[in-house]
C-alpha cells in the first residue's frame, strides 16, 4: 500500500510551505548551485564560515515539497557545526535514506531527519532529500561549478 | 526482396493474420471497454487501486495482437533475416518484408519513399541528422527547427550543426503554444536546407500544420525532417498528402514494442545519401578495394534488425487500421474536450498549450505544488502520468517553468478514469495548498 501521507509528513508540508533560512546572503563567503536534471529543481546555497565550521547559511530557489523541505531542515541542523560533522551527518542521513523501509531507524543519531524516513518507498526521490546536502557539502569544500544530483552519489 | 507472404507455402505460419476483428459497438461507434479489453496490462490494480494510465506521450500498452505476433513469432519461426536458405529462415525475412509492407499501407507513403526500421525514433533522427544533414550542410547553411521540439530533434542537429558550421535557428512558438507561422514565414530563405519539425508537441500537445510547413520549406528547396513520434498513434497520418521528405515514428508510443522505430524518406535523397552505420545486410559486396553499398531501405539497416520487434509493430499497425484511426482521433479528441473541462474546474491549476489544434497531451502546474509532487500524489491513487521537463527543455524555458505534469492519452482512456484523476487533484491542493 502506498500511503503518500507517510512520505509527505507534517513536518515537511511545513518546511515547504514555510521554510526556514529561505533566501539570499549578499555577505556570504561561499555560494553554491545544486542542480537535480531529472526534474529540474535547483538551489543555491549560500555560506558563511568560521574557518571550518558553518556560521550561518540560506537557500534560496525551487523544487518539490522533498527537496525544499530538506534544503529548509538542513540550514537548521548545520548552524555551528563543523565540516567533519555536516559531512557526518549527511552520510547518517544517506544511510538511512538507502536503508530497506522496514528496517528500523537510528533515531539518535538522525534526530529530526527522521521526518524523510518516508522516502526510503520512493528511491526516485532521494535525489530530492539530498540535493541541498551535495550542495552545502560541495561549497563547505570550496567547490568549483554546480553540483548535480547525477555526479557522484 | 519484397517478396509477397501469398508465395509462402502453405505449411509457413502467419504471424500477422491472427487480429482481431475491429472493435466497434452496436451503433458502429468506438467501443472503448472492448478495446480494453485487449491491453492485459489495463486490469492490473496500483496499491489497491485500478491502474488509471496517463502517461501514453511516454509509452503505450500493447494489445494482445502484438503481445501474441511475436511470441508466435519466437515460438515458430525465430530465425534471422536475409541469410539463410533454410525454411526459418526464409518465413523470417517474409514476416519482416511484410511487416514493412503494413508500415507503408499504415502511413500511406508516397511514390518513391522508402521506410526503414530503425531502433526508435531517437535512432531514425540521428540518422537523417548525421547522413543527410552531415552531408549536404555547408558554412552559412542553416537548420530551422521549433522551440516545442523534444531534445532528440534538437542535439543531433546541433552535434552537425557544429561539426559542418551551419546554422541552427529555433522557430518562436507564441503564447498559446502554436507554432508563430508568421515567424517562420521570415526565417525561410535560401539560405535555410533542412527543416525539421515535430507533428504533435509531446510537451504541449499542439498540433502543427504541416502539410504549409512542407510546402512553405519546398519554395525554398529545403527538406523537411517531421518528428511525428507523438503523432502517429492518435491521428491519421498520410504521408503521401503530407509531402514531407522524412517523418519519423516510435514503436513503442504506437502500441509495439520498444527497440524499433521508422524513419519514412523519398527514395531518390536516401540514394544519395551516404551509408549511416557499416556491417552485414547493408551491402551487396564487400571487398578490401571497394564495397557496393545495398539500395535503401537495406544501406541503412545495417546488422540483424529487430525482427520481432518489426512483426510486433505491423502487429500494431494492423490493429490500429482495424480500429480506424480516425475513430481514434475523434475519441481522444472527446477525452481531451471533457478532461480539459474538468481541470478547468480545479482551483489553482494552469494548463500549457491551449493552442486550438491539439492532441491529448495536457501540460499543467498547480500554484500550490511542484510537478514531481502532484505526479506523486497521483501515483498514490494509482494515476500514472509524468512530471518533468519532458525532454523539452526550451519549451519549459519558453515558459519560465522548471518543469511541468503531464496528462497524455491513448485510444483505451475513458471518461470515468478522469474521475480519479481530478480527485487526486483536489488531494494535492488538500495537502499542499
Ligand atoms: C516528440 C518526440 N520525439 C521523439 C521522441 C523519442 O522517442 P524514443 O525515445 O522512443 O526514441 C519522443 C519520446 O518521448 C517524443 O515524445
Amino acid at each position: 500500500m502506498s500511503d503518500t501521507r507517510a512520505l509527505y509528513e507534517e513536518v515537511i508540508l511545513d518546511h515547504n510551505k514555510n521554510p526556514k533560512n529561505f533566501g539570499s546572503m549578499p555577505d556570504a563567503d561561499v555560494v553554491q548551485e545544486g542542480y537535480n536534471p531529472l526534474c529540474g529543481d535547483s538551489f543555491k546555497i549560500y555560506l558563511k564560515l568560521d574557518g571550518d565550521t558553518v556560521q550561518s547559511v540560506s537557500f534560496e530557489g525551487h523544487g518539490c515539497a522533498i527537496s525544499k523541505a530538506s534544503a529548509s531542515l538542513m540550514t537548521t541542523l548545520v548552524k555551528g557545526r563543523k565540516r567533519s560533522e555536516v559531512e557526518e551527518l549527511f552520510h547518517v542521513f544517506q544511510e538511512m535514506l538507502k536503508s530497506d523501509p522496514e528496517s528500523p531507524l537510528d533515531t539518535e543519531k538522525l534526530g529530526k531527519l527522521k521526518v524523510f524516513s518516508g522516502v526510503r518507498e520512493y528511491p526516485v526521490r532521494i535525489k530530492c532529500a539530498t540535493l541541498a546536502w551535495h550542495a552545502l557539502v560541495a561549497a563547505l569544500h570550496q567547490q568549483e561549478g554546480p553540483v548535480s544530483t547525477e555526479s557522484g552519489s | 526482396m519484397n517478396r509477397p507472404l501469398a508465395d509462402a507455402p502453405a505449411d509457413s505460419p502467419s504471424v500477422t493474420s491472427a487480429v482481431p476483428p475491429a472493435v466497434l459497438s452496436a451503433n458502429g461507434n468506438f467501443d472503448v471497454n472492448a478495446v480494453r479489453r485487449d491491453f492485459p496490462v489495463l486490469s492490473r490494480s496500483v496499491y489497491g487501486k485500478p491502474l488509471v494510465y496517463l502517461d501514453n506521450a511516454a509509452t503505450t500498452h500493447k494489445p494482445l495482437a502484438v503481445l501474441e505476433a511475436m511470441d508466435r513469432f519466437y515460438r515458430t519461426s525465430n530465425a534471422n533475416v536475409h541469410r539463410g536458405v533454410h525454411r526459418l529462415s526464409m518465413d523470417a525475412t517474409n514476416f519482416y518484408d511484410e511487416a514493412r509492407r503494413v508500415l507503408h499501407k499504415f502511413f500511406g507513403t508516397a511514390i518513391g519513399c522508402e521506410i526503414i526500421f530503425t531502433r526508435g525514433a531517437t535512432e531514425s533522427l540521428n540518422l537523417v541528422a548525421q547522413s543527410y544533414g552531415g552531408s549536404v550542410l555547408r558554412e552559412g547553411d542553416e537548420v530551422l527547427l521549433t522551440w516545442m521540439e523534444h531534445h532528440s530533434n534538437i542535439v543531433p542537429w546541433q552535434m552537425v550543426c557544429a561539426r559542418t558550421g551551419a546554422k541552427l535557428r529555433p522557430i518562436p512558438i507564441l503564447d498559446d503554444g502554436s507554432l508563430d507561422m508568421d515567424a517562420y514565414r521570415s526565417m525561410l530563405s535560401e539560405r535555410v536546407k533542412v527543416v525539421a519539425v515535430t507533428h504533435v508537441s509531446n510537451a504541449l500537445g499542439t498540433v502543427n500544420p504541416i502539410a504549409e510547413i512542407s510546402r512553405l520549406a519546398h519554395d525554398v528547396g529545403a527538406v523537411v525532417v517531421v518528428d511525428g513520434a507523438q503523432a502517429a498513434p492518435h491521428m491519421p497520418v498520410n504521408l503521401r498528402e503530407l509531402g514531407v521528405d522524412f517523418y519519423v515514428a516510435a514503436g513503442h508510443k504506437m502500441y509495439g514494442p520498444t527497440g524499433i522505430g521508422i524513419l519514412y524518406g523519398r527514395a531518390d535523397l536516401l540514394e544519395r545519401m551516404p551509408p549511416w552505420q557499416g556491417g552485414g545486410d547493408m551491402i551487396l559486396s564487400v571487398s578490401f578495394e571497394k564495397t557496393v553499398y545495398a539500395q535503401p531501405p537495406q544501406k541503412f539497416e545495417a546488422g540483424t534488425p529487430p525482427i520481432a520487434e518489426a512483426i510486433g509493430l505491423a502487429a500494431a499497425a494492423t490493429y490500429l487500421m482495424n480500429l480506424g484511426m480516425s475513430e481514434i482521433h475523434r475519441h481522444e479528441q472527446h477525452l481531451l474536450r471533457t478532461l480539459t473541462e474538468r481541470m478547468a474546474e480545479v482551483p489553482g491549476l494552469r494548463i500549457l498549450g491551449t493552442a486550438p489544434q491539439k492532441a491529448g497531451v495536457v501540460s499543467f502546474v498547480m500554484d500550490c505544488a511542484h510537478p514531481h509532487d502532484i505526479g506523486q500524489i497521483l501515483d498514490g491513487e494509482g494515476v500514472a502520468v509524468r512530471a518533468g521537463h519532458h525532454c523539452a527543455q526550451p519549451v519549459m524555458q519558453r515558459f519560465g517553468i522548471p518543469a511541468t505534469t503531464r496528462v497524455s492519452l491513448g485510444l483505451y482512456n475513458t471518461d470515468a478514469e478522469f474521475d480519479a484523476l481530478i480527485g487526486a487533484l483536489h488531494k494535492v491542493r488538500r495537502m499542499f495548498a
